[in-house]
Order: C-alpha cells, then sequence, then structure tokens
C-alpha cells in the first residue's frame, strides 16, 4: 500500500509530460492528489488500527501518515487552482503550452518527492527525497522566466543546496556513530532510535547541530533563510502554496524525528537549547521583515518562517504536549497559508501588482478576494476559531508547563508584536473606497472556502485527526 | 606508513589543494581543471578504500565518482566557460592573498572541529578527516567572497567534494545506494545550475552584484 502513494503522481507526471498541454492535463493533476491523500486516509485508518506498516527503506507510522495526509490536502488545494491558473497563463500568452506541461510535470515530481520525504525510514533516502524537492522546485520558482523569477531561482538553489549538503554531511557523521555503536542497520531511524543510548555522544551532537541547520535551510530556518521569501514571493500561487504549505513542514518533521535520537543520546538540555535559538531567532528575524513589508507575497513568506520558528521553539521544549501543538500547527498553517498565496494569485493576476500599498480598498473593489485575505489572515493571526489558535494555545501551555515561563513571554510577545504589524498591513490593503466592485468565480471562492472551513473544522472539532495526532505526537515527543 | 596509507594521504591532500588552487587562480578555465583533478583525488581516494577493503560496491561507486565529478560535471561547466572565453573572476570582494591566509585558518578550523570524529575512527582514514573538513569550508568561503555566479557553482562543488570525501573516509563510504542517490543528486543539480547559467546570461547577467532586484 505504501508504494501505491507514488503511482498516482507518476502516471500524473507522465501523461503531462508526453501528452499535449489542455486543461484535462491538469485536472488530472489535481485527482493525482486527491488520491495521495484519500491513500493518506487509508494508511492513517490502517495505523490507528493496527501500528505501523512496512519496514526497511520505506515506513508509514501515525506521524508519516498524518503528514501524507497533510501533503494530500494542500496539494489537492493547489493542484485544483493550477487548472485556472494554468488556463489562464497559456490564454494570457505568459506561458506557452511546453511550459504548462512542464510545470504540470513537475508539481508531480514535488508531490511525490514531498511523500518520499515522509515515508522515509532511511537517513539516506530522506536526503535524497528532500535535495529532490529542491531540483524540482527550482524550475517552479522560475516559471515566470522573468529576471525576478531567475534571481529568485537562483538563490533558491545555490542556498538550498548548501544547507542540503551540511545536511548529508550531518546523516554521514551519524551513520558513522552508528556503526561504532553496531547497530545493524545504522541508516533506519527505527534501528537508530533503539540504540541511541549507546551512541558517541560528542559524535552525535555534531551530526544533530549539522542537520538541523541543513535541514534548516529547507525549512526556513535562522541562520540561511535569505533565499525563502524570494522563492516564495517570485513562484506561481500554486507552487508558493506548496512551499510555504508543506515543504518547509516536511523538512521540519525530518528534524522532529532526528531530534528524538539526539535526545536519546544527549539528554534534553543540548537539543534543546539548540532548537530554542534558533526557533527564537527565527521568530525575531520574522517579526522585523514582517513590520516594514510591503509586499503581500513576501509578507505571507515572512509569515511562514513566522510559523516555523514558533514550531521549532514548541519542538525544542519538547513533550507529546508541545508536539500535538506543533502537528496540528502544521495541518493548520499548510491549509490557511495555502489558501493565503492562492488568493494572493489571483490579486496578483488581477490587480496586477502585490505591493501592500497600491491594493487599498480591495474589500471593495474585489469582495470575495478581499474577503477570502481578511479571513486567512485572521486564521493566520490565530485568533479563534482557526485550528492555530488552538494549537499556539497548546504550545504556550507546554512551555508554561515544563517551566520554561520565558520563553513562553517571548513567544508571547513576538506573536503581538506580530499581529499588529499584520493587522496594519491588513487595513492598508482591504479597506477604503472603491468606484466599482467585481464578483468572483466559484471555482476560485469554493475551493478556498472549503480549506478555511478545514482549518476552523480542525480548532473547534478534533474529529477524526484526533487520534492520529496523539499517536504521531507520541513518536517525536 | 604502509603504502595504503600514504596513497590514501596523498589523495586527500589533492582535494584539499585542489580546493586552494580555486581560491588562488582567477581564470575560470584553470578553476574548471582544478575540480577535474579534484574529481580524480576523489575518485582514487574510494577506489583505494574499495581494494583495501574488498568492497566491489565501493569500486562502482568509484567508478561513477569519476565519471561524474571528475568528467561530466567540469565538462559542463567547460562549457559555460567556452561560451565566453578567458572569462575571469573580476574583481573578488577578498582578494587572493587574503583569501589563501583565510583558507589556512579554516584548514586549522577544520582540524579542531573534527576532532570527535577523528577520535572515533583513529588509524590511517580518520586522520585525514579534517583535509574532508577543510574542503567543505573554503567552499563555503569561495561561495560568499566570489561574485560570479559561476564561481558560486564552483565554491558548492568544493563543498560537495569536500563532504564526499568526508563520507568515505570516515565510513568507506555511506552504503552504495546512498552514493548512487547523492552523486546522481550532484548531477541532476548541476544540469539544473547550467540550464540556469544559460538564462542569466541569456538576460545579461554574469555578475550576483547585478541580480538585486529583490529585496525588502
Amino acid at each position: 500500500m505504501v508504494y501505491w502513494l507514488f503511482l498516482a503522481p507518476l502516471v500524473a507526471g507522465l501523461v503531462a509530460m508526453l501528452s499535449p498541454w489542455r486543461p484535462a492535463v491538469a485536472w488530472l493533476g489535481a485527482t493525482s492528489a486527491l488520491v495521495v491523500l484519500v491513500l493518506g486516509v487509508g494508511l492513517a485508518v490502517r495505523v490507528e488500527h493496527s501500528g505501523p506498516i512496512g519496514s526497511g527503506v520505506l515506513r508509514v507510522d501515525a506521524l508519516a501518515a498524518f503528514l501524507v495526509i497533510v501533503i494530500g490536502a494542500v496539494s489537492l488545494l493547489a493542484t485544483v487552482r493550477s487548472v485556472s491558473y494554468l488556463s489562464n497563463e497559456v490564454q494570457a500568452g505568459h506561458s506557452t503550452l511546453r511550459h504548462a506541461a512542464l510545470y504540470s510535470t513537475l508539481v508531480q515530481g514535488f508531490i511525490a518527492a514531498m511523500v518520499l520525504a515522509v515515508v522515509a525510514n532511511n537517513l539516506g533516502v530522506l536526503w535524497v527525497a528532500i535535495e529532490a524537492t529542491t531540483v524540482v522546485t527550482t524550475f517552479l520558482v522560475g516559471h515566470h522566466r522573468t529576471p525576478a523569477a531567475l534571481e529568485a531561482s537562483w538563490k533558491y538553489i545555490i542556498i538550498c543546496s548548501v544547507g542540503i549538503a551540511v545536511a548529508f554531511l550531518g546523516t554521514t557523521v551519524l551513520y558513522l556513530a552508528g556503526v561504532h555503536a553496531h547497530v545493524a542497520n545504522p541508516l533506519d531511524f527505527t534501528s537508530l532510535a533503539a540504540h541511541a543510548a549507546l551512541l558517541n555522544a560528542p559524535v552525535v551532537r555534531l551530526a544533530f547541530t549539522l542537520i538541523v541547520f541543513g535541514y534548516g535551510t529547507k525549512a526556513g530556518l535562522v541562520p540561511l533563510f535569505s533565499w525563502l521569501p524570494d522563492a516564495h514571493g517570485q513562484a506561481p500561487a500554486p507552487v508558493s502554496a506548496l512551499m510555504s504549505g508543506v515543504l518547509l513542514s516536511v523538512a521540519l518533521s525530518a528534524i522532529l524525528r532526528l531530534r528524538v535520537i539526539a535526545v536519546s543520546t544527549l539528554g534534553p538540555t543540548f537539543p534543546r537549547v539548540l532548537l530554542l535559538a534558533i526557533g527564537i531567532a527565527t521568530l525575531v528575524v520574522a517579526a522585523v521583515m514582517l513590520l516594514a513589508q510591503r509586499d503581500l507575497k513576501r509578507l505571507l513568506a515572512y509569515s511562514s518562517m513566522e510559523h516555523m520558528g514558533i514550531m521549532t521553539v514548541a519542538a525544542g521544549v519538547g513533550g507529546p504536549l508541545a508536539l500535538s501543538g506543533v502537528l496540528l500547527h502544521i495541518l493548520g498553517h499548510g491549509l490557511v497559508k495555502g489558501v493565503l498565496f492562492l488568493d494572493a494569485g489571483e490579486v496578483l493576476r488581477l490587480e496586477g501588482t502585490t505591493r501592500i500599498a497600491r491594493l487599498g480598498g480591495l474589500l471593495a473593489r474585489r469582495p470575495a478576494l478581499g474577503a477570502i485575505l481578511a479571513i486567512g489572515l485572521a486564521g493566520l493571526l490565530g485568533l479563534p476559531p482557526f485550528s492555530i489558535f488552538v494549537s499556539e494555545l497548546t504550545m504556550l501551555r507546554a512551555e508554561a508547563g515544563a517551566g520554561l515561563w520565558w520563553v513562553a513571554a517571548v513567544v508571547l510577545g513576538v506573536l503581538a508584536i506580530i499581529l499588529a504589524a499584520i493587522l496594519a498591513h491588513g487595513r492598508t490593503m482591504l479597506l477604503g473606497p472603491s468606484e466599482q466592485s467585481t464578483r468572483s468565480p466559484v471555482s476560485l471562492v469554493a475551493p478556498l472556502g472549503v480549506a478555511l472551513g478545514a482549518a476552523v473544522w480542525f480548532g473547534l472539532v478534533a474529529w477524526p485527526l484526533a487520534h492520529l495526532l496523539s499517536l504521531a505526537a507520541g513518536i517525536v515527543a | 606508513m604502509s603504502a595504503f596509507a600514504n596513497s590514501l594521504a596523498s589523495a586527500a591532500v589533492v582535494v584539499t589543494v585542489g580546493a586552494v588552487v580555486v581560491l588562488w587562480r582567477h581564470r575560470l578555465r584553470s578553476i574548471v581543471a582544478a575540480l577535474s583533478v579534484q574529481g580524480v583525488a576523489l575518485a582514487a581516494t574510494a577506489a583505494l578504500l574499495g581494494i583495501h577493503e574488498h568492497d566491489r560496491g565501493l569500486l562502482a561507486v568509484a567508478g561513477l565518482v569519476l565519471l561524474v565529478k571528475a568528467a561530466v560535471v567540469p565538462g559542463l561547466l567547460a562549457r559555460v566557460v567556452a561560451a565566453n572565453p578567458g572569462a575571469r573572476e573580476s574583481d573578488p570582494l577578498v582578494n587572493v592573498p587574503a583569501s589563501l591566509v583565510v583558507a589556512g585558518l579554516l584548514t586549522l578550523g577544520a582540524f579542531v572541529a573534527a576532532r570527535p570524529i577523528v577520535a572515533l575512527v583513529g588509524g590511517p582514514t580518520g586522520r585525514l578527516v579534517p583535509l574532508g573538513l577543510a574542503t567543505v569550508l573554503i567552499g563555503f568561503f569561495a561561495m560568499v567572497a566570489r561574485r560570479r555566479a559561476m564561481s558560486q557553482v564552483v565554491g558548492l562543488l568544493l563543498v560537495d567534494n569536500g563532504i564526499a570525501l568526508v563520507a568515505f573516509l570516515v565510513t568507506s563510504g555511506v552504503p552504495v545506494i546512498v552514493e548512487f542517490g547523492s552523486t546522481l543528486d550532484v548531477l541532476f543539480g548541476v544540469v539544473v545550475l547550467r540550464v540556469l547559467l544559460a538564462r542569466l546570461s541569456a538576460a545579461g547577467f554574469s555578475d550576483l552584484d547585478q541580480l538585486r532586484s529583490l529585496h525588502d
């Protein structure tokens, strides 16, 4: 059943590559995302019922099943919107049929690489999968072929390649520790975790540091984050939705899994100090950049850094409560950020700009786009009843519960600054008069509305994910 | 020292010296040649370890490394250089003598940082790990101190070769399948970078200073 996950993206990707592009090809891509989502749900049910599936290189435990569901959900949203995105591009002459076909193929490769990264039980396979996401998305970031898009894709591949190289070094060093402790399969998460207490502590410390910096680059964490606002700002909207909504979290989940091994070998202090330092630094950088932001897409990109920072801090604190908050946050952030990037993409297409100062009166001019932006920003800021409210509260409770009051206070303080900043930017964009008012098509509003509805649903009622979430949090607590 | 230890040490030293040559030379053609020599030395390291440990998989990896890192990747870069012959690293941010001093300091730093690994591995292979780490650090430095887009690719490849050297030395290569995967990933990465380089020069950019349209 695990291998079936790759069949749909493979078929949809091949069809997109080999047949001339038409909307049906893009619809097939959306179907493939739906298949991934449905298989994710099926895997989750089986894992809840009878434990992890598969062993060796690919293995689906509760965490992997949960992440496959998140990948499937956000991919479904992004690929459904890709249909009209590509049709519009082709009709307006911004994109040739060949570019549209390349886009459709690469998006399927992107989805498959992310799924591989979360179901990999082998550090080497995980690394190859995350590196593959970089190679595949570089051309997606540069899809528009403008000088700015070119610059963004250049920075993206150079900086992320450095990060991924550092992660490979960390993986090698961890493998070395495993070999010297006579672990049977020194690249397997499960074997390493089972024998973590036997590993050489100074070597594991070095390995974990390298891995946090390496995969942290892909997760948008300090210090190698400068690619993120450029890439997320320049990529086509559905690609930004995927990159911001899930790819960052997929990279973070690699750190979450490796943290468990580091904690077993080194005790809680070193991983906690490292993750708290990086998480808080990321939060502060994001807050500063959000205050003075002038562009909507870059605002959303820095907000993703903010949320990665919040989750990294909570992961540093550790424990089942904190990690269940992190995982719920991955889902809530993925949905809301996906919606916001797709909305911003429509704003860019219709208004010709994403400059915050030039969007004044959006709510009056384009009520549906404006309302989705307003509701999405509210969800992003963690206002109730959105699930981000619940997950942030859970993480703060865990921080306070672990006796780390100062951490909770710092996070709350930075969140207050970000709240003020985004509210001010939101007012500039949304309010103000406008002479005409244009309706938006249902095909745009419906999928975004459903996704926002889901983000509220999981805030109010955890059903049917509650059990899966607690199982998954237990794995990385 | 045994012949094995001597040859292994020589190959590892060539990898690090190759990195220093990249900092030292201005002409892109010499820099690409240095990368190619580095690829040969890296393949030799893997082959020596493969022979020493009677590991056929490692010998296959050595062949792949020779093909990709000594021939294909430098070949791809050479074609970019051939498009504008005589291309030089114009006016690096840090001049050559200062760069060489920095490279020396980074090598010292690598010896310090690698101590836990050297202690764990020991023997003729463990002692050489700092050379791989030094190559990695010199590669990082080349990426931040150089302005040409091409030089950044070269810096990245230095980082990659340094890491491959460390991987061979500490574990005789992580499992063969992972080595294959990572080497092929490097190849894909370079192909992508080459396409981007072509698009950059088609758009009239060669110097990264010209890439300044995205900022806050």
